[in-house]
């Protein structure tokens, strides 16, 4: 129906539009003044800061690298001690991988997307500011600690033993676990939001094959984080309780094995560097055909290069453990996986050079396009040097030394820095009254450009010559000296030409709307004019560039002339569009500024803290408050049908309230469990890697197990709880009635999913088994603590829902809170039927 | 600290250096590649390096032409041909060719490791140093420290394994590295064809003094090295001046050193039974002459930060020099 009017060059609403209208929306999405602006959700806020959070963090880590250079400027050097230096080093890699390279794609994806998909905002704005929030709190915490000397000193992949209690008393390497910890809740949060917003919140007529490029880059960003992350995750859970309690699942004369958790921080660790650089990829994607003046060659290749990454960087980690005596046949394997990856890549790299040269004139050598030359130079090498390692025989050489050192960050900063800051300079007309200079630009960039490469190519040869990573001192008669005068002299030269630029950024940035809405004539939506609220209405689309393909768009959508150019429901909204073929589907309520997201933020911080320095009760105060905030938060996002059906315009009239597979929050559920099923199949990958390297913990007979009856008991309560959720939802009743069965089913259902996790952990203290006791022990513990925690967000949340009820907020058609809880239900009974089987079943029938 | 000035001429000739690659003598370094295992790996090296360098020009050729090339090349490059030829024919077949070369050579390397009559010697990794033990083939072993002998000619395997946390055991110039694992033996197989001293470094970052925890090894002609191997087996020289060995044992010492022939039998550091006829002290930190052992005694947590060795900063200028005369005497 749209396309036809489109067709007929009918436009979705007609003028003159109602007087106000235009206020409400402004008045709507309005931030709130003075030091209130902290209580703002909305996606220009938030991604600014997010952003702004994460080049600061990029400007205190580059610091910390420059004090590292001078100190190992000349050999035997005594500027910063051995002890500082371990601090430092680790420090340094962490916050660069942690803080600013994840950080400053989320960043960008917040701020940038829902422009390019020209949607008011993301769909969950409040989950975005949490992470945000988090990220800032955690983030500031961990880096702070370098400058009181408890700064982790394991280096940042923290292998133990080194970081275990033994080795490393004192507070220090729980700060790394701490920080770690929160940043990786933070990235996960931002990567539902990034995926449902990609898949749900395009304009209309935008199909998937219309998606610009550096949405699918996010899709695939996200979608790596979501599977790479948790396996972090499930290593650091481990890592804090062997230190906390003692589960030896890292030490060897227990059953366990330092390299689980080099498997399990490099099954996250390698990926990682692709998480990093796709984005930029995808930038830079964006950022060619804009400066060429022509649509970017090969957007199909190019996609399927960008998935196909994806795909293969999960076949790559044990490239980081040639060393480590690992079997020859794995390494070959592992060796060719390291090269197939550089195929994409180097379809990448293609497709942009035939994307210049089919330039409609000449290829404009602006700022933003000589960051991407300097990428397209520096990820090169990068890649090559990469392909060197690759190549088992030299790692054997290679790994661990300054060839590496200079590999990574040609890779990293190649493949991800430039093309940020070619972001910077491309991007900043989209939100600041001003562009950047060119001239300091330029200046920038052949400091940062020369200075890197002094920098960074001597380490090369340094590398080869024998000096190894992470040494804070060298003696003269190496011969290292001269390579490391010079790569110092080159990294004040970056240093130089990052001032450049804050001092562009502080004489050119001014937040407000622009002077001129497409500086560079590119074709992609988030050049359309904007104000608070985004773009007036929203666009009907029907090519990969549609501001130049349909030349008067900027003026019909700032006139109000495309879809919802008004706030029906009175409140922030937008539309939702069908997954593939973006038709609309609904218009989705979404929530303002608030407290409690922010709060939530606070004092989950100030729990997770608390406990790292062991100060017990007040954590716990903090984490109920935490766990309240949250709540307070969540209350408003059901708004409820009430206010709809809406229209949006083309005579489409659209629901306000959806339910099932067609809502927001049941994607994000959906994608909530991906990442609970990740981490539950890397701790299934921990289980049975144990058992292969110590089968003697585990039970040589049945007899030893807990008898069948209890596992019978758990499942079956695991069965009832799920039953009575569903019964529960089956029953709901009609709008305003609230039957006492409802919340009797609920409860009792959460109360029966409980008993079911603890008569599951009790039968093996009963029998006598203690995670202290072996690598085994540890396992079958863990296995209840990673399903106690998903039982006890369930308690959570039927909580929740049967407070709903008794507000009468719940009922048939109101469902979607009691729905998002029964997934959880189902994943949470389905695991802990799987822990069953696996804890009980492969010692007794497969041993 | 030294000035900087006096490194500007160095800084010059590095630029020198780098462009010529001179680096390839250094006793630390990759690129000298001696014996088949390390020799391989350098040609190895300058292969993929020229491929490298040879395809960045390239790289930045094309650039050139696809930004200011005449229209008929740009044209060329324009379309999803270039994209399918560069991006995925040229890649596939080089790496591939690349990727059978590498299998070559690993296979090459398990010839070496199924050799007969090895030299056996196991390494164990310590915070910050490294025990050695010669296995003899009758069951018997001799214990040393941060110093790693072996005959040229024959096959060599070190066993590797350690007694805290993670190491490797890195010898650029004889052979690649391996790590040293808790739980875990791994071995490192490697040859050498002629007689010379290199320097090896732990390469796993391994806590506090990681970046002071080398060694030397020392390759000998095989008559050589069975007259060393049976000096090394036999107990200490009695010492030709009493003072220093009453002072070295009255002072604890034997507590964690070993020193056979005396009753110094500790074995929580590194055996000091021939300590004098070694390269380096402290783990390939300072060369081996007497003064080394009275400072290396005398503030050994300046030399070595956070080392496990207990502080003995006690001693009087004329006992360090007796200590150290006894140390360095022990051949």
């Amino acid at each position: 129906m749209a396309d036809s009017i489109q067709e007929r060059g009918i436009l979705p609403n007609s003028l003159p539009r109602p007087a106000g209208e235009k206020e409400q929306l402004l008045r709507i999405w309005s931030t709130p003044p003075g030091w209130r602006w902290i209580t703002a959700v909305n996606n220009t806020v938030v991604g600014l800061l997010y952003l702004g959070a994460a080049f600061a963090f990029f400007v205190l880590a580059g610091l910390l690298a420059l004090v590292m250079r001078t100190q190992l400027a000349v050999p035997e050097n005594d500027l910063v001690g051995q002890d500082l230096y371990n601090q430092i080093f680790t420090v340094h890699g962490t916050t660069m991988m942690f803080l600013f390279a994840v950080p400053a794609m989320e960043a960008l994806g917040v701020l940038l997307l829902p422009q390019m998909l020209a949607a008011r905002d993301l769909p969950f704005p409040r989950l975005s500011a949490f992470a945000v929030w988090a990220y800032i709190i955690g983030g500031g915490v961990f880096f702070s600690t370098v400058f009181y000397g408890l700064a982790p000193k394991g280096g940042w992949f923290m292998y133990p033993p080194l970081t275990l209690t033994e080795y490393s008393p004192g507070d220090n390497a729980d700060f790394w676990l701490l920080g770690i910890g929160f940043i990786e809740i933070s990235a996960i949060a931002g990567a539902i939001e990034i995926i449902v917003g990609i898949l749900r919140t395009r304009p209309p007529g935008m199909s998937l094959d219309k998606l610009p490029v550096f949405g699918w880059s996010m899709l695939v960003f996200a979608g790596m984080i979501v599977l790479a992350f948790p396996a972090v995750i499930l290593a650091t859970m481990f890592l804090e309780i062997e230190r906390s309690f003692g589960w030896p699942f890292f030490t060897a004369s227990l059953g366990g094995d330092p390299l689980l958790w080099q498997h399990l921080f490099w099954f996250f660790g390698h990926p990682e560097v692709y998480i990093i650089f796709l984005p930029a990829a995808g930038l830079v994607s964006m950022i060619v055909p804009t400066m060429a003046q022509t649509p970017l060659v090969g957007y199909r290749l190019i996609v399927v290069a960008l998935i196909a990454t994806g795909f293969f960087s999960f076949g790559l980690w044990v490239h980081h453990m040639f060393a480590t005596g690992i079997p020859a046949l794995s390494t070959a394997f592992f060796s060719a996986a390291s090269m197939a990856v550089a195929v994409p890549s180097g379809i990448q790299v293609f497709a942009w050079i035939a994307t210049i040269a089919s330039a409609k004139e000449r290829f404009r050598l602006t700022t933003p396009s000589l960051f991407v030359l300097g990428m397209l130079f520096i990820f090169t090498v990068g890649g090559l040097t990469g392909v060197m390692v690759a190549m088992v025989p030299f790692d054997w050489q290679a790994h661990d030394t300054y060839f590496i050192v200079a590999h990574l960050h040609y890779v990293l900063i190649g493949g991800m820095v430039f093309p940020l800051f070619a972001t910077f300079y491309y991007w900043a007309p989209m939100i600041s009254t001003r562009r950047l200079s060119e001239r300091l630009g330029k200046w920038s960039f052949w400091l940062i450009f020369i200075g890197f490469n002094v920098s960074f190519m001597p380490m090369h040869v340094s590398g080869l010559l024998g000096m190894p990573r992470r040494v804070w001192t060298y003696s003269e008669a190496s011969g290292w000296g001269p390579y490391n005068l010079v790569s110092t002299l080159g990294a004040y030269l970056i240093g130089i030409g990052v001032v450049v630029f804050i001092i562009d950024l502080v004489r050119n940035f001014r937040v407000g709307p622009c002077g001129e809405p497409n500086p560079w004539q590119a074709g992609t939506l988030e050049w359309l004019p904007t104000d608070l609220y985004s773009t007036r209405s929203i666009p009907h689309v029907t090519s990969r560039e549609p501001l130049w393909t349909q030349p008067d768009l900027p003026e019909e959508v700032d006139a109000g002339r495309h879809y919802l150019p008004n706030a029906p429901t009175g409140a922030r909204e937008t539309i939702v569009t069908s997954v593939i073929d973006a038709k609309p589907q609904y218009v989705i309520q979404m929530p303002g500024n608030g407290w409690g997201h922010l709060l939530a933020a606070v004092f989950t911080a100030a729990c997770f803290l608390l406990l790292t320095i062991k100060v017990v009760v007040p954590a716990l105060i903090c984490g109920v408050l935490a766990i309240a905030c949250c709540l307070v938060w969540v209350w408003e996002l059901d708004k409820g049908p009430g206010k709809g059906p809406v229209p949006i315009g083309a005579g489409i009239t659209l629901p306000v309230y959806v339910t099932g597979p067609t809502g927001h929050g049941w994607w994000a559920m959906v994608i909530l469990m991906l990442v609970a099923g990740s981490l539950y199949l890397a701790y299934l990958f921990s289980y049975f890697y144990l058992w292969t390297v110590s089968p003697k913990v585990w039970p040589a007979s049945a007899q030893s197990l807990p008898d069948l009856e209890w596992p019978a008991l758990s499942a079956s309560l695991f069965i009832a709880g799920a039953a009575l959720f569903a019964l529960a939802q089956k029953t709901l009743a009609a709008p305003g009635r609230k039957p006492f069965w409802t919340p009797l089913l609920i409860g009792s259902g959460a109360l029966s999913t409980a008993c079911a996790v603890g008569v599951a952990i009790g039968c093996h203290w009963q029998a006598g088994l203690r995670p202290t006791a072996s690598s085994y022990g540890a396992l079958v513990y863990m296995d209840g603590v990673l399903t106690g925690q998903l039982v006890f967000a369930v308690l959570i949340m039927s909580l929740f829902v049967i407070a709903r009820h008794f507000t009468g907020k719940l009922d048939r058609v109101r469902s979607a809170t009691l729905e998002n809880t029964n997934l959880l239900v189902y994943y949470a009974v389905a695991q802990g039927l799987v822990g069953l089987l696996l804890i009980h079943g492969f010692p007794r029938w497969l041993l | 600290m030294k000035t900087v000035s006096r490194r500007w001429p160095k800084l010059i000739l590095a630029i020198a250096l780098i462009t010529a690659v001179a680096g390839c003598s250094g006793e630390q370094s990759a690129l000298a590649g001696f014996g088949p295992v390390a020799s391989r790996i350098t040609l190895l090296t300058w292969i993929m390096f020229a491929a490298a360098v040879l395809i960045t020009v390239f790289m930045g050729l094309l650039t050139g032409l696809a930004i200011a090339g005449p229209a008929g090349w740009r044209r060329r490059l324009a379309g999803e041909k270039s994209v399918m030829w560069g991006g995925v024919v040229f890649p596939v077949a080089t790496l591939s060719v690349l990727l059978f070369y590498g299998f070559s050579i690993l296979n090459a390397g398990e010839r070496l490791a199924r050799a007969e009559n090895p030299v056996h010697i196991a390494v164990v990794g310590e915070q910050w140093w490294w025990r050695v033990i010669y296995l003899h083939g009758d069951g018997r072993t001799t214990e040393s420290a941060n110093e790693v002998r072996i005959p040229t000619g024959r096959p060599v395997e070190i066993e590797l394994t350690t007694a805290d946390v993670i190491h490797s055991f890195w010898l650029p110039t004889y052979a690649g590295k391996v790590d040293m694992i808790p739980g875990r033996t791994n071995r490192l197989h490697f040859a050498v064809d002629k007689p010379g001293i290199v320097r090896g470094q732990c390469a796993e970052y391994c806590g506090g003094a990681h970046a002071l925890m080398a060694f030397y090894a020392v390759a000998m002609a095989p008559a050589d090295y069975d007259a060393w191997l049976a000096k090394e087996k036999a107990d200490a020289q009695p010492a030709a001046r009493k003072a220093g060995e009453r002072l070295f044992l009255v002072s604890g010492c034997g507590g964690c050193h070993t020193v056979r022939g005396t009753s110094a039998d500790g074995k929580v550091g590194p055996d000091l039974t021939h300590v004098g006829g070694r390269v380096s002290l402290g783990a390939g930190i300072l060369p081996n002459t007497p003064d080394s052992f009275a400072q290396w005694i005398g503030r050994h947590q300046k030399l070595k930060p956070d080392n496990l060795m207990l502080p003995f900063d006690f001693f009087s200028e004329s006992e360090l020099h007796d200590l150290s005369a006894y140390l360095k005497g022990l051949e």
